[in-house]
């Protein structure tokens, strides 16, 4: 489980944070939305102890992530996936090579079965096809499956996606939300995903927070914040939205 | 905000580089240990390092030695002592110009790249990437760029000593009439003269390329590190990474050469 309890964080200047708490139940999926500046990737963030909050508490499974030292926190990210906007690959290694570099760089397995994993989730991802290619010759959706495939190839038990569907096309999109869907039902991993799209929020999402002035201004299941009359709600999910 | 203030809060900003410039040379000479595993990488860099510069050192070099020649020997022609020349060429080469010019073009050339591309790394999340796979990026980034540069400047440094004395011997005999025989036998014996397999001149000389690649590269990669904000932000590590690697050459030119000449003879 993911905890955040009255979260602050100041960045350039700026009051990102001021008092987030929210809470991501084992097994499910957390959608956080809101206006862009309002915090949600600064939250990812805090989760997986790139950042540390300038007050509050952020815990994953009972275990405070700021108070960590560097090998708890090796610990912590080795059991963490995390889908940056663009994928962020290597751009010097191959798609095969840039989902294996988790798997190499920590000598968890065997070289074979490293090579059956990588293509094991290059599969599930849909692409196998391109595992030989370098990131600069592949499209932005072909670079985000990549990052999902190397965010998924350690197994882990959360995974943390910041924006998937950002840039994509339509029929992309669908892809990245079966596949958030389908590691949470068939491998039970945790999600917190934040995105822009209704259309995620209300496929991938078992609970859906929206954040305003750094912290949640709403949050509910999918049907409850579809039928809510808060502003942001109906911004964010209400028949105009996406 | 006041005067007192503003000085304050630069001079702070520059002890926060420069604290973070000495963290990452340490930090990756503590992680020596896992050159093995980077050793393909390192050798791709020093490869490109060298290909990438050899070409623009050499031409520097030739000339730089020429114009050495060149103005001393106007000086030496007026007390007919132009025989001296080589070994004045020689021991300018290998003690100062040979380095001094490997660096400031490695800082240019590779080190300017060397920021680009870490700081395009750090403003797409690539550095990030890696620390969320448990990847250490001094490990797997800044390791491997330290050893490549501090091996390959004291290389070239060799070469452009040997292409400056010969853009020295070429001005010699054409413009001052110092035959290429004397000029040669004149360099070899200034380097020769302490008697020992390597002459303090070339090996200070050496040591000072070995200390120019290790800053330069351990600069060029914390000003990478350290971008933010964008392709405005990686111009200005850039800038700030050859900036600061020329400004190091300098002062850590001055303290071997004193180290070496002056503190202990």
């Amino acid at each position: 489980m993911i905890e955040l309890r009255d979260v602050h964080k100041r960045l350039g200047g700026r009051q990102i944070l001021d008092g987030l708490t929210l809470t991501v139940p084992e097994g499910m999926n957390f959608v956080l939305m809101g206006p862009s500046g309002t915090g949600k990737s600064v939250t990812l963030r805090h989760v997986i102890g790139i950042l540390k909050p300038d007050q509050g508490s952020v815990r994953v499974d009972g275990q405070e992530v700021p108070a960590m030292d560097r090998a708890q926190l090796m610990a912590l990210r080795k059991r963490m996936g995390y889908l940056f906007q663009n994928g962020a690959l290597i751009n010097w290694l191959t798609v095969a090579e840039n989902v294996a570099l988790p798997l190499r760089e920590h000598g968890r397995l065997p070289r074979a079965e490293t090579d059956d994993r990588v293509h094991e989730v290059l599969r599930l991802v849909g692409m196998d096809h391109a595992a030989h290619q370098y990131p600069p010759s592949i499209s932005g959706g072909m670079r985000l499956r990549t990052g999902l495939a190397r965010a998924l190839v350690t197994k882990p038990e959360y995974v943390l996606y910041d924006e998937p569907n950002a840039g994509l096309d339509p029929i992309i999109s669908q892809q990245i939300h079966e596949l958030i869907v389908e590691v949470r039902d068939k491998v039970g991993v945790t999600g917190l995903v934040v995105t822009h799209s209704r259309a995620c929020a209300t496929f991938c999402g078992d609970r859906i927070g929206i954040l305003e002035q750094g912290r949640l201004a709403v949050e509910g299941t999918v049907a409850e914040l579809a039928h809510s009359d808060h502003p942001l709600a109906r911004a964010f999910l209400g028949g105009d939205a996406d | 905000m006041n005067v007192f203030a503003k000085l304050g809060g630069f001079l702070l900003a520059r002890v926060d580089s420069a604290g973070y410039v000495v963290d990452l040379l340490v930090r990756a000479i503590g992680s020596l240990h896992r050159l093995p595993r980077r050793l393909r990488f390192t050798l791709d860099m020093a490869f490109n390092a060298g290909v990438r510069s050899l070409p623009v050192t050499m031409v520097v070099a030739a000339f730089a030695g020429a114009i050495l020649a060149m103005q001393t020997g106007i000086e030496l022609r007026r007390f007919g002592d132009t025989a001296v020349l080589g070994t004045i060429t020689a021991l300018s080469m290998c003690r100062e110009m040979g380095p001094f010019i490997t660096g400031v073009i490695l800082a240019a050339t590779v080190g300017s790249s060397m920021a680009a591309e870490l700081g395009t790394m750090q403003v797409s999340d690539e550095v990030s990437a890696l620390e969320v796979m448990s990847v250490d990026p001094v490990d797997y980034l800044v390791l491997p760029r330290v050893v490549a540069l501090a091996i390959m400047c004291p290389l070239l440094t060799v070469l452009s000593n040997l292409v400056g004395i010969y853009g020295g011997s070429v001005i010699a005999e054409h413009n001052l009439g110092v035959s290429p025989d004397l000029f040669w036998q004149s360099a070899r014996e200034a380097l020769t003269s302490s008697g020992t397999l390597l002459p303090k001149e070339v090996y200070v000389g050496l040591f000072k390329a070995f200390v120019f690649g290790t800053a330069i590269a351990t600069v060029s990669c914390a000003s990478g590190l350290r971008a933010s904000g964008g392709a405005l932000g990686v111009g200005l590590a850039v800038q700030a990474a050859v900036r600061n690697s020329v400004i190091l050459i300098i002062v850590l030119g001055f303290i071997v050469t004193w180290f070496f000449y002056f503190l202990t003879g």
